[in-house]
């Protein structure tokens, strides 16, 4: 009969380690706690704050048209259609009538926005899982949305293109061109990137099976974007509540049921396909017309409550606005897409190793300053 | 069996992978996509509406457009922009009019939104294209956009 030998010189117990805020993995300042036994995670507690920059606050202080600019630095990787969800929100509020062109070109410019958000995605998710290339192919192609979007906005990243009432200003005569020139190149570098990642045995046994997210959780914890459609939840707002131009255009909402790391990745990749497709029914068709409808140079909501919704590269973008019909806001909430797919991460790295855990944050693709605010 | 199966798809999907990889290797050639900076200074332009910096452009007479009607002050969201003006006296009509005396941009204080150009009546102020802002003191970064002894172009109303 064996006898237990009862280890007297080392014992099993828990213990804490910090995982950033200056963590690489993190993508930006970001302190998790994590409780660990072994390698095992027990719990996950993220640390929020480091970069509160109270813009909801601020936006008290500010105009609506002031407004716009703050919300480039919440999620900066989906700006324009940051920019966009304010806009919409107050030309709601006032009831305007916007053309036809404004609409389809803010159309076009959030689904750039979103390649470019999913090339930057795909390359980091590569590099934290342990494939340096895959970040340089990334940003290879976002370098052409950056410069699209530097000569008809302005700017690289913060483009403040969006204004209530329209467009700052009409597009660059070379746009079209370049849109076209962009599509044409990114449909024969995007099988490339499957070649490269998705198809790779090491990638596949990091992601398939770690960090599942079952379609009741995603719906409790208010998951959105491509974290809630991998795991069966149908949330697309560009689908189930179109604004802009979304009504004219056929896509396929990206869905998957196994709503674990490799499916949230799947879903990532076929969202960049739809979105070529939409620009592509778009790109062509962009009305003639005013850039721009005629404001009062100080906007002032009648008194009431609003709310909008639209879909950014992460997920669900809420602003609601209450106005006491003063120039400034009474009171502006956002409901950022990365605060809530955040709060389910806790949920779903529980039980895997710290290498798990990397690889699932990579997928919720968090936006720090989305979170913070 | 697996065991060998599992062999010959990891380095079969390594393959593939490196094919990618190779194929750039092989035929990029150099600079395909960096860009040498600073060595092309020379060459480098920005595109036209590339927000760099506020300029307030001046003609040869050294008459420039704005007229201090202060809506660019108001509609800056960081106070980034302050106009110090005075009352002058016009010379066609005798009458005094508003001019301003100093236009006073910092622009450490500036994110580039572009609200003042938007709201400008007279298009007294316009984005430059200049991108190289370090300096090694910030009050550098407070300018003062009209020239010396400017003076406000004729025939400019608001």
């Amino acid at each position: 009969m064996e006898t237990e030998v009862v280890h007297t010189n080392f014992k099993s117990e828990e213990y804490f380690i910090n995982m950033g805020p200056q963590h690489p993995a993190t993508h930006g300042v970001l302190r998790l706690l994590l409780t660990i036994d072994g390698e095992i995670i027990k719990k996950v507690e993220p640390d929020l704050g480091y970069i509160h920059r109270s813009i909801e606050k601020m936006c008290e202080r500010d105009s609506y048209q002031q407004i716009v600019h703050l919300t480039d630095r919440m999620d900066y990787l989906s700006a324009n259609i940051n920019n966009e969800a304010v806009c919409l929100a107050v030309e709601n509020a006032l009831q305007l009538e916007i053309p036809e062109r404004v609409k389809v070109i803010r159309t076009i410019i959030g689904e750039l926005t979103r390649i470019s958000s999913h090339c930057l995605w795909w390359g980091v998710m590569g590099m934290d899982v342990g494939a340096l290339t895959t970040y340089f192919y990334g940003f290879r192609d976002r370098e052409m949305i950056n410069d699209i979007m530097e000569e008809t906005c302005g700017a690289r990243l913060t483009m403040n293109y969006n204004v209530p009432g329209g467009l700052m200003l009409d597009i660059h005569p070379n746009f079209v061109k370049r849109v076209k020139e962009f599509v044409a190149h990114f449909k024969t570098k995007l099988p490339e990137y499957d070649r490269l990642l998705t198809g790779n045995v090491i990638f596949q046994k990091r992601t398939v099976g770690v960090g599942v997210l079952s379609k009741e959780d995603a719906i409790s914890f208010g998951a959105s974007g491509p974290v809630g459609r991998a795991s069966g939840y149908s949330c697309d707002v560009r689908k189930h509540h179109p604004y802009s131009a979304y009504d004219k255009v056929t896509f396929t909402e990206a869905l998957k049921t196994e709503g674990d790391t490799y499916a949230r990745y799947l879903v990532r990749i076929q969202e960049m396909w739809e979105s070529l497709s939409i620009i592509e029914q778009l790109i062509d068709v962009i009305p003639e017309g005013e850039h721009r409808v005629t404001t009062n140079a100080v906007i002032k909501l009648p008194k009431g409550e609003y709310y909008q919704k639209v879909e950014t590269a992460r997920g669900e973008l809420g602003v609601y606005i209450i106005s006491t019909g003063t120039k400034n806001p009474y009171r502006l909430k956002f409901r950022s897409p990365g605060f809530s797919n955040l709060s389910l991460l806790n949920h779903i790295a529980v039980g895997g190793k710290i290498g798990d855990l990397v690889a699932t944050m990579a997928t919720l693709d968090l936006v720090i300053p989305d979170i913070d605010r | 069996m697996s065991y060998f199966s599992d062999i010959y798809k990891g380095i079969k999907t390594l393959l593939t992978g490196m094919s990618v990889t190779g194929k750039y290797f092989i035929t990029s050639k150099k600079g395909a996509i960096t860009q040498q900076y600073p060595d092309n200074r020379d060459t480098l332009k920005m595109f036209d509406r590339f927000r760099g910096e506020v300029i307030m452009p001046h003609n040869e007479e050294n008459e420039h457009r704005c007229t201090g009607c202060q809506k660019c002050e108001i509609a800056c969201p960081n106070g980034t922009i302050e106009i110090i003006w005075d009352r002058g006296i016009d010379e066609e009509t005798g009458k005094k009019k508003k001019k301003i005396d100093q236009f006073v941009y910092h622009l450490s204080m500036c994110t580039m939104c572009g609200l003042c150009i938007d709201v400008c009546p007279t298009d007294a102020i316009e984005w430059g294209q200049n991108f190289e802002n370090s300096v090694y003191d910030r009050t550098a970064l407070t300018r003062v956009l009209n020239k010396p002894d400017s003076k406000l172009m004729k025939g400019v109303e608001d």
